[in-house]
C-alpha cells in the first residue's frame, strides 16, 4: 500500500517540472502535419464532440422539460429548448412540503456530516502520520482492514437499530464519519510535510494539539478541501440510508429519497396521461420531476468546476477511485 | 511490536495522541468491527426476541438453503455478469478516453471536455436512472433516433425486456464514470517522460505507434493497480442502479446479491438468511482481493497491501 501511495504522489507532482518540455514538442509537431495526422485529429475531435453531446444532452434535455409546460411536454419533441416556457414546474416543486423538508435535511446533513468527517479523519490521519507515535502502525492497520472486511447490510442494520440510530438524524452523520480511504488520503499528504517543521515547533515547546492546529492543518488545506468535497458529494447524493433507517420519519427524509419517490410514481403511471392532466393544470409528474432533478443537481453543478484541482489531487493521492 | 521499547516518558509525552486514538478505536470497534459479530446469526436459528446470545445454533442450514435456492444461484450469476461486464467496459472506455483526450491539441478544448466529463460522476444514481428512464422511454430520444434511422419500426420498451438490462446498466456506468475514472490515467500520462515521445518521433513513429509503444507502456502500472482493485470489488458493483432500474419484468436478470440480501433480510425479516448471503459475498470478495494481490506480487507489479 505504502508503495502505491508514493508512486501516485510522484505522478501527481511530476508534470509541473516537465510542462515546459512538453510545450516545445507540441510546437515541433505543429510544423509538419501529415495526412494521417490530420485524419487522426479529425476523428479524435469527432469522438470528443460525440462524448460531450452524450454527456450533456440528457442534462440539458431535463432542463428544457423542466422549463416547459407539463401537458405540452407529453407530446414529446422537446430537445434542448422549451417549447412553451413556464416557471410553473419550479413553483410547484417549491411548494411541496416533503421536498422542502428533504432539502433542509439534505443541507443539514451535508454541512454537519462534512464537518464531522473532516475533523475526525484529520485527527486520525495526524495521529497515524506521527512517526514517533507508539501505535502508529497498528492504528493504520486497524483502519485499512475495514476497507476490505465489513459486516454487511443485515448486521449493520440490526446494530444501528439497537443503538437507537434508526429514525434519527444521527444515522446520516455518525456511522460513516471516519473512513479508511479519506484517512489514507490525508495521511499521505501529511507524510509529505517536512519533519523539520514539527521538530522546530516541539523545540519551542509546542504540544501535539498546537502542532496539529497551527502547523500541520494550515498546510493541509488542499487535501482537507479534497476530502470535504468527497464527503459532501456523498452526503448530498445519498438516499439509501433515508429509505432504510428513517422511512417512518417523514421529517427526516432527504432530497434524493423524495426524488426517488417522484421517479417511481412517474414510472408507475406513465401510461395514464389522463391522471397527469388532472394533477395540477399544466403540471405533470414528469415535468415536476424534471424541475426537482434540476434543483437537486444545481448546487453540485455550480460548485464542482471550481474544485477540479482538489479532486484530481485527492484521486492521485489516494490512488484509488471513488 | 512487543519488543519495541517505549517508556512511560513516551506515554506521558504522547498522551493527547493516545486519548484521541483510543476514542477513535472505540468508534471503529462499534461501527466497523461489531457488525462482524452479527455473522454468527447466519449459523443460528435467529429470532430477534432471543437475540444473538440466546438463539440456537443450527450449523450450515441457512447456507444449504441458500445454495439450493434457484433464485440465489441466478442472483450470483447476475452479480458476477454485471460486475464483469461493467468492469470491462468502464475500464476500456476510461483508458481510451484518457489517451484520446491527451492527444487533443488545443489546451482550452481539452480543459472544457475534461470538465464536462466529470459532471455525471457528481450526479446521484437517482438522477441518472431518472434520466435513463426519460431517454429510453417510448417517446425518448433513443427510440426517436432509432426509428428515424430506420433501425427499428416501433419504439422499444427497453425496460420490459431482459436482454436490454445488462447493456443498459453497463452504458449507465460508462456514462457516469468514464470522465472520472480517466483522471488517474491522465495524471499517469502527463508523468511520462516527454523525451520518450521525442525519441519515438525521431525514429519516425506515428501517432498510433507512439500511443502503442510509449503511452500504453507508460500507464501500464496504473492500469494494473486499478484493475486489481476493481476485480476485488466486482461483487460490490451491483446495488443502486439495479435496485432503481429493476422491475417485475426483468427481475430474473436484474437482481443482485445486495438486493437479495435487502429483500430477504429486511423486507421478509429473515435476518439469518440475509446475513448468510452477505457473508458469501464478503468471503468471495476477500478471496478475490487476496488472489489478485498474490498475482500482482508474482508478476512484480505494485501491490495493494
Amino acid at each position: 500500500m505504502e508503495q502505491t501511495k508514493t508512486g501516485f504522489m510522484n505522478i501527481a507532482l511530476a508534470p509541473k517540472a516537465k510542462e515546459g518540455k512538453a510545450e516545445k514538442t507540441a510546437v515541433k509537431k505543429r510544423k509538419k502535419i501529415s495526412t494521417g495526422d490530420l485524419i487522426f485529429r479529425i476523428c479524435n475531435g469527432l469522438f470528443m464532440l460525440i462524448f460531450v453531446i452524450v454527456t450533456l444532452y440528457p442534462v440539458l434535455n431535463t432542463l428544457a422539460v423542466s422549463l416547459n409546460d407539463g401537458t405540452d411536454a407529453l407530446r414529446g419533441g422537446i430537445y434542448l429548448w422549451p417549447r412553451m416556457f413556464t416557471w410553473k414546474n419550479y413553483t410547484t416543486v417549491l411548494q411541496k412540503d416533503n421536498l422542502i423538508t428533504g432539502a433542509t435535511v439534505t443541507v443539514a446533513r451535508t454541512i454537519i456530516g462534512t464537518v464531522l468527517a473532516l475533523v475526525t479523519n484529520a485527527i486520525l490521519a495526524f495521529i497515524v502520520s506521527r512517526k514517533d507515535f507508539i501505535f502508529s502502525k497498528q492504528l493504520s492497520l486497524f483502519w485499512v482492514i475495514t476497507m476490505y472486511v465489513n459486516g454487511g447490510l443485515i448486521p449493520t442494520f440490526l446494530l444501528y437499530k439497537s443503538l437507537g440510530l434508526t429514525n434519527s438524524f444521527a444515522v446520516y452523520v455518525i456511522p460513516g464519519m471516519i473512513s479508511a480511504f479519506n484517512m489514507l488520503v490525508i495521511r499521505t499528504y501529511m507524510k509529505g510535510i517536512p519533519d523539520s517543521l514539527e521538530e522546530s515547533a516541539q523545540l519551542d515547546g509546542a504540544g501535539y494539539t498546537t502542532i496539529f492546529l497551527k502547523i500541520i492543518s494550515p498546510l493541509c488545506k488542499p487535501v482537507y478541501a479534497t476530502v470535504a468535497l468527497f464527503v459532501a458529494v456523498g452526503q448530498w447524493n445519498s438516499w439509501f440510508d433515508a429509505m432504510l433507517y428513517n422511512r417512518m420519519s417523514g421529517d427526516l427524509t432527504t432530497l434524493q429519497y423524495e426524488l426517488m419517490k417522484l421517479l417511481s410514481s412517474v414510472t408507475n403511471q406513465s401510461s395514464s396521461a389522463e391522471a397527469m392532466k388532472n394533477s395540477n393544470g399544466s403540471v405533470t409528474p414528469t415535468s415536476v420531476r424534471a424541475a426537482a432533478t434540476i434543483v437537486t443537481m444545481l448546487p453540485i453543478i455550480c460548485i464542482y468546476p471550481f474544485l477540479q484541482k482538489y479532486f484530481v489531487t485527492g484521486l492521485t493521492l489516494g490512488g484509488v477511485k471513488e | 511490536m512487543k519488543k519495541k521499547s517505549f517508556t512511560m516518558v513516551d506515554v506521558r509525552h504522547q498522551r493527547v495522541l493516545l486519548i484521541w486514538a483510543a476514542a477513535i478505536v472505540v468508534y471503529g470497534v462499534i461501527f466497523y468491527y461489531l457488525p462482524l459479530a452479527g455473522w454468527l446469526m447466519a449459523f443460528q436459528d435467529f429470532k430477534p426476541v432471543t437475540g444473538i446470545f440466546h438463539s440456537k445454533f443450527i450449523g450450515l442450514d441457512k447456507f444449504i438453503r441458500l445454495f439450493s435456492d434457484a433464485t440465489f444461484l441466478r442472483v450470483i450469476r447476475n452479480t458476477l455478469a454485471m460486475g464483469v461486464i461493467n468492469l470491462a467496459v468502464t475500464f476500456f472506455m476510461a483508458i481510451l478516453f484518457a489517451i484520446l483526450l491527451n492527444e487533443v491539441a488545443s489546451k482550452g478544448g481539452k480543459k472544457v471536455v475534461q470538465t464536462i466529463s466529470y459532471l455525471p460522476h457528481f450526479l446521484s444514481w437517482i438522477i441518472v436512472t431518472g434520466i435513463l428512464h426519460d431517454a429510453l422511454s417510448g417517446t425518448g430520444i433513443i427510440n426517436q433516433v432509432l426509428v428515424n434511422l430506420n433501425v427499428i419500426d416501433q419504439p422499444i420498451n427497453f425496460f420490459a425486456h431482459e436482454q436490454y438490462f445488462w447493456p443498459i446498466v453497463a452504458f449507465a456506468n460508462v456514462w457516469k464514470e468514464t470522465g472520472w475514472n480517466a483522471i488517474i490515467y491522465l495524471a499517469a500520462i502527463t508523468a511520462i517522460d516527454p523525451s520518450l515521445y521525442e525519441a519515438a518521433s525521431i525514429d519516425g513513429a506515428g501517432r498510433w505507434q507512439k500511443i502503442k509503444n510509449v503511452t500504453l507502456p507508460g500507464i501500464k502500472p496504473t492500469i494494473m493497480i486499478l484493475l486489481l482493485m476493481n476485480v476485488g470489488n466486482v461483487l460490490n458493483a451491483g446495488f443502486e442502479i439495479q435496485y432503481l432500474l429493476g422491475n417485475g419484468l426483468v427481475v430474473n436478470v436484474s437482481q443482485t446479491i445486495d438486493i437479495y440480501v435487502l429483500k430477504w433480510g429486511i423486507s421478509q425479516g429473515d435476518y439469518a438468511l440475509g446475513t448468510a448471503a452477505g457473508i458469501f459475498k464478503s468471503v468471495v470478495s476477500i478471496v478475490l482481493i487476496v488472489v489478485c494481490n498474490h498475482i500482482a506480487k508474482k508478476h512484480g507489479e505494485e501491490r495493494l497491501f
